[in-house]
Parts: structure tokens; C-alpha cells; sequence
């Protein structure tokens, strides 16, 4: 079984418009979006749910009015900032900021009367879905939760055993922007990298920060430019840093507003006419399958 | 005051608006990066740098001359940093959170604080007059929160101190890091652009940020692309459309040189002074409501 992750560093360079191409393009797959922050590609193939379940992680400290006493102790231990104190009708509590907690107990250990609770904490849904493309694993995190990459791990895990379960060879994720929990996550066990960037400022040096991180946990990188005739320079400076530190070139894609409009019409820019694009988008595929064996 | 730029998807133009914003805004002016993971700004801005300071993250060091195996501190760790198995006790840095509670907990003072490094922060003056602050997170380390919150608390102390209004460039996303980001905020702008992946990812700011009932506008990058939901969304919750960058190749080619929007011509810089007092009559009037 082989497993591709479509990253970028920078966001809006067109990871998901490609990833949801690949879909479209690749046999014997499972599809899964590790965007779990803010997943769109969905909104390209329209997955239909065949297996909805929550996913909890962590705890989260919630103080009992009734029994807090106010001494602001957990207050003064809370390193998040995530305690403050609130007026009742008769006397001063604390009470815990949901979006600042990090859930780590201390406030519940040190707590002298004992106050605060700790239950579970819902962060999120995940999904098994059917798509036009084969089967889908995604999730939606709720808005606030730590993206810890723990909702990440899980989708992979699930991908491998749908995958399993169904005899397929390849799980081919779209992942999420940055470099931090979510991406490193991501990148586990991963055969491929494939990342999208754009001949920018911004592009080139997220592109640069996004691969030192897969050298740092030595994942094979091929890099896709996007919207290369924006700017020649900045598309020759990305080719000699493929060059230099060995990373498989897939493709020069124009800037087309093509994508834009498979966008508006729900589908994969391949679904559509043939074009400069879709072209150099079937050739960076047909390059993936020969790299993977 | 603190504006928030922030748009649930990443690549709508977060940085273009901040910078733009920070070179027609009256001085004086604090431009923040907040976005840790790809800090971006300081590529348009071209501060110069003043002082580059590591930040560290408090994590346990254990003398295990001192440590009697008693497991509290492993049964206080939510995080699976630091594990006592017989006479053995280990300590996994990386996945500490900082919460200090091993340290707080331990009956022998066995535990004392070490440091990991979770990155950079860079303090610069751009154009003589714009101070800049950057967190850089360094490339490996997976928690962007804990930077952000040092960065933050230097960004606090410094408008408190200075007088600065603080014009903050938040990470895509509507995770912890994108609301920590806007959690200081007067005003949050959001911006997006008018494609389904666009407005799919504003709906999901607006819901997170919403019950932050802050005064939130909107600026449309790309206009006369994709459709037309961004701005049916906007008039149903009365949410105001405060500029509009139309959708031109000729834009997209001055944002691939590193150039700043305002700083293109007389209309756009007028167009982005413009946003500017929008957004501060925004906070006046939610001062006076």
C-alpha cells in the first residue's frame, strides 16, 4: 500500500483543486482529507456518509461554581491564561475560557476543593463516505479545537484499514496548510509528498520551510509549480531548488481560471475540457504512479 | 487598538491586506505576524531586523538523585511526557505541553525547568516607521500555540507601552491558533475570495468568530471570480463588505514581486487609506455602542 500527502506550506496554492484531479485520475484508492480545520475538498466530490462518529480527545477543566471558593489558585497555575474569575450573584469564582484550555489538569490537581471536573473533550466528526471516485475518509474539527493531529493520525488510520478492508493500493490525501502538529502528522508513513507551490515570495519560501520539514523526517518530495507564468524568476529560483536539493519537478501548470470554474461547478478540473492544464496535470499523475512502482 | 486579519482559507490575501493596511495606516503602527508556521509578512514589508530572540518552551528536567519513583508527576502529565516504569523515570520534551504541573507536583523537587526550542522572535522597523514582530516557529517543531502566545504578550506590552495601534496577520483556519489570534482583536477583517473553497471557509470563520461579538468586515479579494454567495452571505448577517481587489492578472503579478498593493498606485493606496478608516470607525463605533 502506498500513501501520497498534496501539501504547500502556504495556503490557496491549490492543493485541494489538485488533490480532488488525482482523485479523479487514480484507480484503486481511498481518498481522505487531512485538512480537518478547514476541509473543502468535499465541496468538489460531494461525499455522501455512509459512517459518521464523533471523535473526542483530551479533557477539558470545568469548575463547579457551587464548589469554588474563588482563591484563584488554579488561577495563578494556569500557564494559558485560560482561568478567570467571574462575579455570581453573592461572591467571586473562577470559571475556564473553553478556547484557552489546554486540558493539561493542573488546575484539577491543585484544585483544594476539589471543584473542577475533567470529562472528555468533542472535538470534532469523522466520516466514512462514498464519492464518485471511490471511498472518502474526512472530518470537520470544531471551530476552536486544538488541531492537534491527533484527528490527523486517526483519519490515516482509518484510510489503511478501509483500504485494507477493500484491497486498495493507495491512500491519497490532500493535507493541511503550515508546518506545525497537523502537517507532521500527516507526513507519517507517507511515500510521497507532493507539493504545490506558486512562483511568489510567499510561495517559495513556505516551499522551502514545507520541504525542510519533510528532509527533516526524510520523506521523498515532488514538487508541483502552479500558476508558473506569473512570475519566470521566481519559477527558475523553485527549479534550480528542486535541482539542487533533489526533488522530482512534476510540473509547470499554468495560471487558468479553469480551475476557478471546475471549482464553481463541483468538479475536478479534469472532468473538464482538455487544456494546457488538465494536460500537465494527467502528466504530473502518470510521473506519481511511475515514482511509486 | 488591534485590527485582526483573518480568513479561515489560507491564500485569500491575509498578508497582502495587512500590509497594505500597515504602509497607509497613521503611524504609529505595529505590524504582527502571527502566522508562525509561515510567517509571510516581513517578505512585503522588508523590516529591517533589530533583535532576533529564541523562544523556549519550559519542559521538565528530572535529577534523579532527588526522584523516588512515586509516578505523580506521570499521572498528572496529560500529554505523555514524562513516564515512570519502575526505577526508570523518562521525560519526552517534545511532547510537553509546558504546563509546569510535574514540576508543581513533585514531592522531592526532583523536577526542574528545561527549555525546548520552539522558534524565533524577530522585533524590525520597516520604512523607518512601521515596527514589525514576527514569530518564526522552527522547522520540526509541531506546537504553534505556545510561540504565539509569547509573541502575543510581546505585541500586548508593546501598543500598551507605545501607544501602537497593532494590525495582526492571523493563520488560515478556524483552529486554536487562527482564534488565539483574534482573541485580542477591536475589529476582525476577513478576508476572502468569491470561489466555493472561499466562501466555504469564511461561513466557518464567521461561526467560530462570531461569538467573540466582535465589529467583523469583510474584504473580497479576487472579485468577479467564482460566484456570487460570499456576497449574499455578507447582506444576510449584516456583515459589511469594506473593499472589494477585483480580480486582475496584472495584480497577481505585483503580489509575485514581493510588492505591496497600496504601494502600486495613487488609487489602490487611496483604496486601502479608505479601508483603513473604515475599520477604525468600526471600533469607535462599537466603543460608543
Amino acid at each position: 500500500m502506498r500513501e501520497i500527502v498534496v501539501i504547500s506550506g502556504k495556503g490557496g496554492t491549490g492543493k485541494t483543486s489538485l488533490t480532488a484531479a488525482f482523485a479523479h485520475l487514480a484507480e484503486n484508492k481511498v481518498i481522505c482529507d487531512l485538512d480537518v480545520d478547514a476541509p473543502d475538498l468535499h465541496l468538489l466530490l460531494a461525499p455522501g456518509p455512509l459512517r459518521t462518529e464523533q471523535f473526542f480527545s483530551g479533557h477539558e477543566a470545568i469548575i463547579n461554581p457551587d464548589l469554588c471558593t474563588g482563591c484563584g489558585i488554579c488561577a495563578s497555575m494556569c500557564r494559558y491564561e485560560a482561568i478567570a474569575p467571574v462575579s455570581l450573584a453573592d461572591r467571586n469564582v473562577c470559571q475556564v475560557v473553553p478556547t484557552r484550555c489546554e486540558g493539561c489538569s493542573v488546575c484539577v490537581a491543585f484544585c483544594p476543593e476539589q471543584a473542577i471536573a475533567f470529562p472528555s473533550r468533542h472535538c470534532g466528526t469523522w466520516y466514512h463516505s462514498d464519492t464518485r471516485f471511490g471511498p472518502m475518509i474526512h472530518a470537520q474539527l470544531f471551530p476552536g479545537q486544538e488541531n492537534s493531529g491527533l484527528l490527523v493520525s486517526r483519519l490515516k488510520k482509518e484510510a489503511r484499514n478501509l483500504a485494507q478492508a477493500q484491497n486498495l493500493d493507495l491512500i491519497l490525501c490532500d493535507g493541511a496548510p503550515g508546518i506545525g502538529c497537523p502537517v507532521i502528522a500527516s507526513l507519517s508513513q507517507t511515500d510521497l509528498a507532493v507539493v504545490v507551490t506558486e512562483p511568489t515570495p510567499s510561495g517559495v519560501h513556505d516551499l522551502e520551510r514545507v520541504t525542510g520539514l519533510c528532509d527533516h523526517f526524510r520523506t521523498k518530495v515532488a514538487v508541483i509549480i502552479n500558476k508558473y507564468d506569473l512570475n519566470p524568476e521566481h519559477t527558475a529560483r523553485i527549479d534550480a531548488l528542486c535541482a539542487q536539493k533533489g526533488y522530482a519537478l512534476l510540473a509547470h501548470l499554468p495560471h487558468d481560471e479553469q480551475v476557478t470554474q471546475a471549482m464553481v461547478q463541483r468538479q475536478a478540473v479534469t472532468e473538464g475540457p482538455d487544456s494546457a492544464l488538465t494536460t500537465g496535470v494527467r502528466q504530473a499523475w502518470h510521473t506519481i504512479t511511475q515514482f511509486l512502482g | 487598538m488591534i485590527i485582526a486579519v483573518a480568513s479561515g482559507k489560507g491564500g485569500t490575501g491575509k498578508t497582502t491586506v495587512t500590509a497594505s493596511l500597515a504602509v497607509t495606516w497613521p503611524q504609529p503602527v505595529l505590524a504582527v505576524d502571527l502566522d508562525v508556521e509561515e510567517p509571510n509578512l516581513h517578505l512585503f514589508l522588508q523590516p529591517e531586523i533589530l533583535t532576533t530572540e529564541p523562544v523556549t518552551l519550559e519542559v521538565p528536567e528530572v535529577n534523579e538523585d532527588l526522584c523516588t519513583y512515586c509516578r505523580k508527576c506521570a499521572e498528572l502529565c496529560q500529554f505523555k511526557a514524562i513516564s515512570v516504569m519502575g526505577q526508570v523515570i523518562m521525560t519526552f520534551p517534545e511532547m510537553c505541553h509546558g504546563c509546569g504541573g510535574c514540576m508543581a507536583i513533585c514531592p522531592e523537587h526532583a523536577i526542574t525547568p528545561g527549555a525546548r526550542e520552539l522558534g524565533v522572535m524577530e522585533v524590525g522597523l520597516s520604512r523607518g516607521h512601521i515596527h514589525c514582530l514576527t514569530g518564526r516557529l522552527r522547522i520540526g517543531e509541531a506546537m504553534s500555540p505556545p510561540l504565539m502566545r509569547h509573541v502575543r504578550s510581546h505585541m500586548r506590552a508593546q501598543s500598551a507601552q507605545h501607544g501602537y495601534d497593532v494590525l495582526v496577520d492571523a493563520p488560515p483556519g478556524v483552529s486554536c491558533p487562527a482564534m488565539t489570534a483574534v482573541a485580542d482583536a477591536d475589529v476582525i477583517v476577513l478576508v476572502t475570495e468569491p470561489t466555493p473553497f472561499g466562501f466555504h471557509d469564511f461561513a466557518l470563520a464567521w461561526e467560530a468568530f462570531a461569538p467573540y461579538a466582535k465589529p467583523m468586515g469583510v474584504v473580497i479579494n479576487r472579485a468577479g471570480l467564482g460566484d456570487t454567495r460570499v456576497y449574499d452571505f455578507c447582506a444576510q448577517h449584516n456583515l459589511p463588505v469594506l473593499t472589494e481587489i477585483p480580480y486582475r492578472r496584472d495584480i497577481a503579478e505585483h503580489y509575485s514581486h514581493g510588492r505591496i498593493l497600496a504601494e502600486r498606485d495613487d488609487q489602490m493606496r487611496q483604496q486601502f487609506t479608505a479601508l483603513g478608516q473604515s475599520i477604525r470607525q468600526m471600533a469607535q463605533e462599537a466603543d460608543h455602542a
